[in-house]
């Protein structure tokens, strides 16, 4: 049996390096530093854009310019120079990519490292009867690999990156794209719009279950490169989608800038669940670097009958600023928002969700999960409103925080907005610390001090992550147990 | 087994334990009891380590090593065992997988391999089964919205399946009914071997019925004022524990 000294020691070595934090040597292209119409029409025409695209971006540019970083959320970080960043960075391939085989080894290296889990390494390397998840790896903004692409297509499933889809499926994407999240929607949206490389495209038809989760595994590698992703997924009449997002980042010094555009349009009887698990650098103890995560997450259940549930685990990042929100426009649609957010040294975490209810008797739940420690500052901000003509509007939130230090700060700030008498409105908050008797009770049982803190809070995430699919589960609940490790004061 | 030399602990700036002295040997049943507030529960504590209960004197030799120095996981794997007077609640982890990570944990700091689900399970569902805790209580979440039997017999099944080499048991007869009571008892009397000991803790004789001590002490005033083989149980019945103090 190890000594204390040696069990300290081992705790310390396990706690003082981000476990991820390694950079995968991949020669970057760069766009040249800085954002100006000639980055743009540069981006452009490296992604052999059509025409009214580049024009859309350059409208983008021009409105973004007028704009003012918003400052309302509770989150501090240094003034970001937008001309002191690349906008375009993509690993050198020599040609199109038509299998696996063909993926730079040193990537698959990269997904090894990053703990991909077994079933999605084995799809990867193409084993035979591999589970059914598809991955479309975004790797450094470009899309390098995308698997099951035949099975889908013959469901009829369209599953691409989105500068492919903007090639191959030009009506959909401009029928779509920024009508949840309109271009002139916040400064980072807008940003996003000017200067967006890459990011996925996912089409549903009528009546279509897909038949596998869709995978994606965002990485931000090049030094000082922002990822600006933009995601778009329609699903028509009476169609189901599973979508998985987990994201892990090299160790840097300097703070990247992430600000993606996500946006869910769900019409009649159709059915969208988004998971994320997003561990991106959070900085080191002392709070230098980081990844700044300034994200645009929007649903339109536009149809009767719609659904779409967001599930989110965020452990990552040093700045986060996130709220996934569905309108609620459909009659008896439902919108669903399952969050856990962790914070440790240094982390400020700023999110919620909105629920915007349009549509009569739609419903929404909301369960958020704040677990703080360190120094680390964690806000649940969410907002109900409920508009004049949705009759019969039923919502339910629950907001729990537990505390871990007497040095961190969680904070609850709920918005509702009833415009209609007949809506039900139900909100439930509470702050805790962690119990010390919990904790002894742990320790009598053998178990020390981090798996006792990670079983506990594990436990009291139990409520969103039953809502993750199951290989994801398993996943996240490992995070939570290295993103407290060492936290306990 | 347990060597208790003239031990003090305070909970912050009280004194709580006075130097008290206490020997036990494997093979045997202690049974400690003695009116509220007299430090019996600290007692118990402070074997398995609470932190926040500082030993200011004296010292604690488990198995010939100093249990002082050691954490309460370590404590655990060791095969000290607390029962606890109040079993506490932990919401969203299920009983199984709170027992098989406490198992598995003190396996891996002994250094065995872990056990294996199906043999866990095997060994689960018998030793609830023997104490009485109804198999679904196993899914539900620890000690949750459990009865005060139900908490102690969960408590049981624990010990059962964890196996110490000495179990301390804090008033695990509070709170049951006779029919639970008899249950507990034969979990413990299941525990007496030759290799292992059993410390109670107790305010009431009734326990004794059914568990014999080997030996008995009173508690008071944080030390123990008078020890004797079980009759001494019968004469404290007659006397009040006022005649000790």
């Amino acid at each position: 049996m190890a000594d204390k000294a040696e069990a300290k020691k081992q705790v310390a070595d396990a706690t003082g390096d981000y476990k991820y934090g390694f950079v995968t040597d991949i020669e970057s292209e760069f766009a040249p530093k800085g954002l100006s119409e000639e980055v743009i029409r540069f981006i452009s025409a490296k992604k052999e854009e059509p025409e009214w695209l580049l024009d859309w971006r350059l409208k983008a540019y021009a409105m973004w310019q007028k704009m003012e970083e918003p400052d309302w959320a509770k989150v501090d970080y240094p003034r970001i120079d937008y001309n002191d960043i690349y906008y375009y960075a993509a690993p050198k391939q020599k040609e199109k990519l038509k299998s696996l085989d063909e993926v730079d080894p040193e990537l698959l290296r990269t997904y090894e490292k990053l703990g991909i889990p077994l079933a999605e390494q084995k799809v990867l390397a193409g084993v035979e009867g591999a589970p059914k998840v598809a991955v479309d790896a975004v790797f450094d903004s470009v899309s390098v690999a995308t698997t099951f692409r035949e099975e889908l297509t013959r469901a009829g499933v369209i599953f691409m990156s989105i500068s492919e889809a903007v090639r191959e499926y030009p009506e959909l994407v401009q029928k779509y794209l920024a009508s949840v999240v309109p271009m002139r929607d916040n400064f980072f949206a807008t940003l996003n719009c000017a200067v967006f490389t890459d990011g996925t495209f996912v089409y549903i038809p009528k009546g279509v279950r897909c038949p596998m989760e869709l995978s994606t595994y965002f990485r931000i590698n090049a030094e000082n490169t922002g990822q600006f992703e933009r995601t778009l997924i329609i699903a028509e009449e009476g169609s189901y989608v599973s979508y998985l997002e987990g994201c892990t980042a090299p160790q840097r010094d300097e703070n990247q800038l992430h600000a993606a555009v996500v946006e869910l349009v769900a019409l009649d009887d159709a059915e969208i669940k988004y998971s994320t698990v997003q561990n991106w650098y959070p900085g080191d103890k002392d709070g230098k670097g980081g990844i700044y995560n300034f994200v645009t997450k929007r649903a339109m259940c536009k149809g009767r009958n719609s659904k779409v549930s967001w599930t989110q685990v965020e452990t990552g990042s040093a700045v986060t600023w996130k709220y996934p929100s569905c309108i609620l426009a459909g009659e008896g649609s439902v919108g669903e928002f399952y969050s856990v957010a962790v914070t440790n040294n240094y982390q400020q975490a700023d999110t919620g969700t909105k629920m915007i209810h349009s549509g009569k008797n739609s419903r929404s739940t909301i369960i958020s999960k704040g677990i703080s420690t360190g120094r680390s500052n964690n806000t649940y901000r969410g907002l109900v409103k409920v508009l004049a003509g949705a009759d019969g509007v039923r919502n339910y939130t629950q907001c729990d925080s537990l505390l871990l230090t007497d040095t961190c700060g969680a904070h609850t700030v709920p918005y509702i907005e009833v415009k209609n008498p007949t809506a039900q409105i139900e909100h439930e908050a509470t702050t805790s610390k962690i119990s010390e008797d919990q904790l002894f009770y742990c320790r009598a049982r053998g178990l020390d001090e981090e798996e006792a803190v990670a079983m506990i809070v594990n436990g009291f995430c139990k409520e969103v992550m039953q809502h993750l699919p199951m290989e994801f589960a398993v996943e996240a609940q490992k995070l939570l147990g290295i993103s407290l490790e060492g936290s306990v004061g | 087994m347990l060597n208790i030399e003239n031990l003090h602990v305070n909970i912050g700036d009280t004194p709580i334990i006075k130097g008290l002295d206490l020997h036990i040997k494997a093979g045997e049943v202690h049974a400690i009891m003695g009116p509220n507030g007299t430090g019996k529960s600290t007692l118990a504590s402070t074997i398995a380590g609470r932190e926040e209960y500082s030993v200011s004197g004296g010292s604690i030799r488990y198995q010939g090593d100093d249990l002082l120095a050691k954490e309460p996981h370590a404590r655990a794997a060791e095969g000290i065992f607390l029962g606890f007077q109040y079993p506490v609640e932990i919401p969203g982890v299920s009983n199984l997988n709170f027992l098989r990570t406490a198992l598995n944990s003190q396996r891996r700091q002994r250094g065995e391999a872990d056990m294996s689900a199906a043999d866990f399970m095997k060994l689960v569902r018998v030793k609830a089964s023997e104490l009485g805790l109804k198999p679904e209580m196993l899914k539900r979440f620890v000690n949750v919205g459990f009865s005060g039997g139900e908490k102690k017999r969960n408590e049981m099944v624990q010990m059962a399946v964890l196996d110490p080499k000495l179990a301390v048991l804090d008033e695990t007869d509070s709170g049951l009914d006779i029919d639970a009571l008899r249950v507990v008892s034969d979990g413990i009397n299941a525990q007496r071997r030759s290799d292992t000991a059993i410390l109670l803790i107790t305010h009431y004789q009734r326990l004794l019925d059914y568990v014999q001590p080997d030996v008995i002490h009173v508690m008071a005033g944080g030390r123990i004022v008078k020890s004797g083989d079980k009759t001494l149980a019968a004469e404290l019945e007659d006397k009040g524990y006022a005649a000790f103090e």
